[in-house]
């Protein structure tokens, strides 16, 4: 770790300004905001992360899940994530991200993590955690050193020659099965992603990994309101019973009409270098019956694009027959 | 409080220190002008130091010093030792040379004022090296001739005409021991004395160590370790940090703490090593074994010869009139490899025990019937009768418990709440030995007692297992028993290994109780106003904490403690000393434990899901002194057996010789989520060859054959077997 100059930030335009003094708001950041400080204080430990500053963001009053009067639910950044697991809202209409959260770390964790922080959680890659090996994203242009590597908790779909790093989190899965929007406010004001806009692949630079830029800071995530009649589930796969990250996961937001699909969103986690919504599968559901057939077709279409490394060429079938059986529970009547 | 003899199930009386945190842990220890060290870890598998910068990390804020091998201070080698004597597994002190041998290796350490200054000043020490490719290959060939470990028959010829031939190599993975608790020392050096408070399994041990390396004669160190936070064996001999902290503490004249960082637990403090084992078996038709072969490597570092001992258990396991076992090393560019829970008989009993799963299969024998079929009568490879041995009774109560009975041997044929089922058993043993061990016992004249042994308990239960044997000798309540522990001042115990403290320290303490009771058997005739004045010694009898004369009984008699307070005496103090039987060459008996396991496992392929859901084990350790924590260290063998069979394994990049999974999140050991439901039942038979009371140690044999027996389950569930740990769930996907 390395000495660093510690501040609370007074409101949101006082942490702006103070973000914007640093050079980028990616890997190699010299200012970092630190809310529950699960992935940052991690990294910082390990060296990978080495801020100049620190700027406290937690007494900002971003802590409330509000129902909007357009249906939409607006979830503060600084939301921790067992409580937005078990807020009665999100339990009743947006059970993925709930079962999402639940899956995920801790008990301990999820009470300190947040709802910004989780969106901008960091790889869980070996080498991009040893400071001491190459890593393209954490030392652009050093080299990857998983693809050759030890690599069998690693992507398979959205990698590039120079990155194979997964977004290790379970809420952005279920964040972009139900279409979540991200609020920033900047040093240019407000404005609106979309969760499919927010995070980049990683092609040649591997370092930049969503829209973020110096000064930036994630407000508040919105959920559109929930599709009527659908049924939600979240389903991740690994090796141990809990406390690992997923090996494959799938959210699946789903409404059957007469027998087939009349609303699907597939996205799936553990297997791709940013959440990772499957328009591919969802194509092949709409309008198609619900049966083993149809959900098979969806999850080869899923992974037909699919590109494994030495050791998690696993993870294809794997992930598919995640997406297989979480269609099945979802669709069981 | 009443007495609490062997048998009754005293919680730990060390409970309310560790649960409201008094308990000072090894790390808890501070000192006024205390220093902290930070070691540099090497990032090279392989190679040299070209050059050490140590200027700026040197003037930055807070830092006293930053030593390496120019500047350490004379750090000696411990010579080689016989048994156990005084022993280290990496031997090369600290520094040493320039040559690099495994990533991770120690080449420099800063010390600071904070430990934040400290890490920041380790991070600025500017190493450059000459690296060469580091072999850290998984598979294990074997450097030179491989030793013949024991032999009998002709099991070549034996096993070529078997009418059934099993024939596997299976491998076991780097284990790395991973307590909670991370390693650590704090020096303190008075200018004469050194102080060294330790993480270890045996202060003894570190003393004679620490004196050799630092240069000192024993009685200048004292080595203290009043609470450890689990070692599993990674902490029962001295490592290299141990003396960089007394180096840096010497130099500077200050007391200098010094703890292992999770990531350096991976590289600097040991592992189970990797093995590689061929089983060879040869049967007729009937199931009775003809030949048994076990042919085992594990690999070691470059300069320490580790022998994992793999064939341990095999020779008297099973009765066979045809047996070999071999052993070789295969050198590898890691940290020296150590004892972890049950060495030797744990990655060895996991392949033996396999290959007769496999073997019960060939024959379409059950597996349990299979071992009752090749149960021996006396330990065939010593030709010794076994003090108390069975098994055979472990798998028949363990088989009824499981239900046993009601297994459809096809595969993938059980089913339960819509999972798949999968049903295996094997067997287990481990040593039944005992250490030199010192023990005091004091008597008090309040009613009290003190029993004092320069052992230590390691998260096991000593401490309470040691009043439990003072109560049933004395007469005198658990609660009004003192233990004190973990402090080379004391008489000179045990080192906490081989599951050995229980049986060790029993004959010491009964000794040390009766001189402690003869001393107020004098006393009582010794002293005007006891009813015993003037009497002789031998007279009187002493039971239950009352003096009494042998022809009445003790409502006649006198308590102890009022006779002390008559003698105007404090306490009375007994010392006992009891003799090794571990490595003994002069034995009437074969001396091991043994068990039985059970294991359920649940497969669901269409998600890959394997989880164990129920295991059943039997044990045959002796008396159990005191079940509660005995039924502790089973139940944890099992979730760690889990986390064997399913989970556990250290990677190390190829490229660059570093333990790559060096965390807690991507090295997996078993959560409470994996943990099945365990059924644990004790056969209790007292095994008195070993001490007075009949009484084992159960601290390692639960994690035997609990692998085997997973394996055997995820095998009945799949048809997939599994000859390299851990099951992964890419294996089962096909």
């Amino acid at each position: 770790m390395e000495m660093f100059a510690f501040s609370e930030a007074a409101g949101v335009e006082d942490a702006i300004r103070a973000g914007a003094e640093s050079g980028t708001a990616q890997q190699g950041a010299r200012v970092r905001f630190v809310a529950g400080g699960t992935t940052l204080l991690d990294l910082m430990k390990l060296d990978v992360e080495r801020p100049l500053a620190v700027v406290d963001i937690n007494g900002l009053p971003l802590d409330t899940v509000t129902k909007l009067t357009d249906g939409r639910l607006k979830i503060g950044a600084l939301v921790r994530n067992s409580d937005l697991a078990y807020h009665p809202d999100v339990r009743s209409n947006y059970a993925v991200l709930s079962q999402a959260l639940l899956s995920g770390a801790s008990a301990q964790l999820r009470n300190m993590a947040t709802t910004g922080g989780n969106l901008l959680q960091r790889t869980r890659c070996m080498y991009f955690r040893n400071r001491a090996l190459p890593c393209n994203k954490r030392e652009p242009g050093s080299g990857c050193s998983a693809i050759e590597g030890e690599n069998r908790s690693l992507a398979i779909l959205g990698t590039s020659a120079h990155c194979i790093a997964t977004n290790p989190s379970d809420m952005n899965v279920a964040l972009t099965a139900l279409g979540a929007v991200i609020q920033i406010e900047g040093t240019a004001g407000k404005r609106e992603v979309p969760i499919e806009a927010f995070f980049f692949e990683p092609g040649d630079t591997p370092e930049r990994e969503n829209v973020l830029d110096p000064g930036d800071l994630v407000t508040s995530v919105t959920l559109p309101p929930p599709p009527q009649n659908c049924s939600q589930v979240y389903l991740k796969l690994r090796d141990r019973a809990s406390y690992e990250f997923a090996l494959a996961s799938a959210a699946i937001v789903a409404s059957v009409d007469n027998g087939t699909f009349s609303y699907i969103r597939v996205a799936l986690g553990g297997v791709a270098s940013k959440p990772w919504r499957s328009l591919e599968a969802e194509e092949q559901l709409y309008d198609q019956p619900v049966d083993e057939a149809s959900f098979r077709r969806a999850a080869d279409a899923a992974l037909a694009g699919a590109r494994p490394q030495s050791r998690n060429g696993f993870k294809i079938e794997l992930a598919k027959r995640c997406i297989v059986h979480a269609l099945g529970v979802a669709t069981a009547s | 409080m009443t007495v609490s003899p062997a048998g009754s199930s005293v919680p730990r009386i060390e409970g309310p220190l560790k649960v409201s945190g008094i308990a000072t842990y090894t790390s808890d220890f501070n000192f006024p002008g205390l220093l902290y060290a930070v070691p540099v870890c090497a990032t090279i598998g392989s190679g040299t130091i070209a050059g050490l910068d140590t200027s700026v990390a040197g003037s930055m804020p807070g830092v006293q010093a930053v030593y390496h091998r120019a500047n350490i201070g004379r750090i000696y080698r411990s010579a080689p030792d016989e048994g156990l004597g005084t022993h280290l597994d990496e031997r090369r002190p600290p520094f040493e040379d320039d040559v690099i041998r495994y990533y991770g290796q120690y080449v420099a350490a800063a010390v600071a004022d904070t430990y934040e200054q400290a890490i920041a000043a380790a991070n600025a020490v500017k190493v450059t090296y000459d690296a060469k490719e580091p072999d850290v290959r998984d598979q294990l060939e074997p450097e030179g001739q491989p030793n013949l470990d024991g032999e009998r028959g002709d099991p070549d010829a034996a096993f070529d005409s078997a009418p059934v031939k099993i024939d596997q190599t299976y491998s076991t993975p780097v284990e790395t021991h991973n307590p909670i608790e991370l390693h650590a020392s704090v020096a303190v050096w008075d200018g004469q004395d050194f102080t060294l408070y330790e993480t270890t399994q045996g202060v003894v041990n570190h003393r004679d160590v620490a004196a050799e390396m630092l240069g000192v004669p024993k009685e200048r160190v004292r080595v203290i370790s009043r609470f450890l936070g689990s070692g599993f064996g990674g902490k029962l001999f001295p490592w290299p940090h141990s003396f960089i902290a007394a180096a840096a503490a010497r130099d500077l004249n200050r007391p200098v703490k010094l703890v292992v960082s999770r990531d350096m637990m991976f590289q600097n403090v040991g592992h189970r090593p990797r093995t590689q084992q061929r089983i060879r078996l040869g049967a007729g038709s009937d199931g009775k074994l003809v030949a048994l072969m076990h042919d085992s490597l594990n690999h070691t570092s470059i300069l320490d010869d580790y022998q994992e001992n793999c064939s341990e258990a095999t020779p008297y396991s099973y009765s066979t009139p045809n047996f070999r076992a071999t052993s070789g090393l295969a050198r590898r560019n890691v940290g020296t490899p150590t004892s972890m829970r049950g060495p030797g008989a744990v990655p060895g009993l996991y392949a033996l025990e396999s290959a007769m799963d496999e073997l019960a299969i060939a024959l379409g024998i059950d597996p349990v019937e299979l071992r009752l079929r090749n149960e021996p009568n006396k330990d065939e490879g010593l030709d010794l009768p076994f003090s108390s041995r069975h098994l055979v009774e472990c798998l028949a109560v363990g088989a009824k418990r499981f239900g046993w009975s009601g297994r459809d041997p096809r595969v993938g044929s059980m089913r339960k709440n819509g999972l798949i089922l999968g049903w295996g058993v094997a067997g287990c043993s481990w040593i039944a030995e005992r250490f030199a061990a010192q023990v005091a016992v004091d008597l008090r004249d309040d009613g009290s007692a003190r029993v004092a042994t320069a052992t230590q308990d390691i998260g096991t239960g000593t401490y309470t297992v040691l009043a439990n044997v003072v109560s049933e000798k004395t007469g005198i309540p658990a609660n009004k028993i003192e233990v004190v522990l973990g402090d080379t001042n004391l008489p000179p115990g045990p080192i906490s290994g081989g599951s050995m403290v229980t049986a060790s320290v029993i004959p010491a303490v009964s000794q040390a109780i009766e001189s402690a009771q003869q001393r107020i058997l004098m006393a009582a005739i010794e002293t005007e106003g006891t009813p015993f004045y003037g009497l002789e010694a031998d007279a009187l009898a002493f039971s239950g904490g009352i003096v009494h004369r042998k022809n009445e009984g003790p409502e006649r008699g006198m308590a102890f403690e009022k006779i002390l307070a008559k003698a105007k005496a404090r306490s009375t103090s007994g010392l006992g000393k009891a003799e090794a039987t571990f490595g003994s060459e002069d034995r009437k008996f074969s001396q091991h434990s043994f068990g039985a396991q059970f294991a359920e496992v649940t497969w669901q392929p269409e998600i890959a899901r394997l989880r164990v859901s129920r295991v059943v084990t039997v044990i045959d350790a002796g008396r159990i002194i005191n079940p509660k924590p005995a039924r502790n260290q089973i139940e944890g063998s099992v979730v760690m057996g889990v986390g064997m069979a399913l989970l556990e394994a250290t990677e190390y990049d190829a490229r660059f010789g570093a333990p790559i999974n060096n965390n807690l999140a991507d090295y997996m050991v078993a959560t409470n989520a994996d943990a099945p439901q365990i059924e644990v039942t004790f056969l209790d038979y007292p095994d008195r060859v070993l001490n007075d009371m009949g009484a084992r140690g159960v601290g390692e044999i639960g994690l035997a054959g609990i692998a085997a027996a997973i394996t055997a389950a995820v095998y009945h569930a799949t048809g997939v077997r599994v000859r390299n740990l851990p099951v992964r769930l890419e294996e089962l996907l096909a």
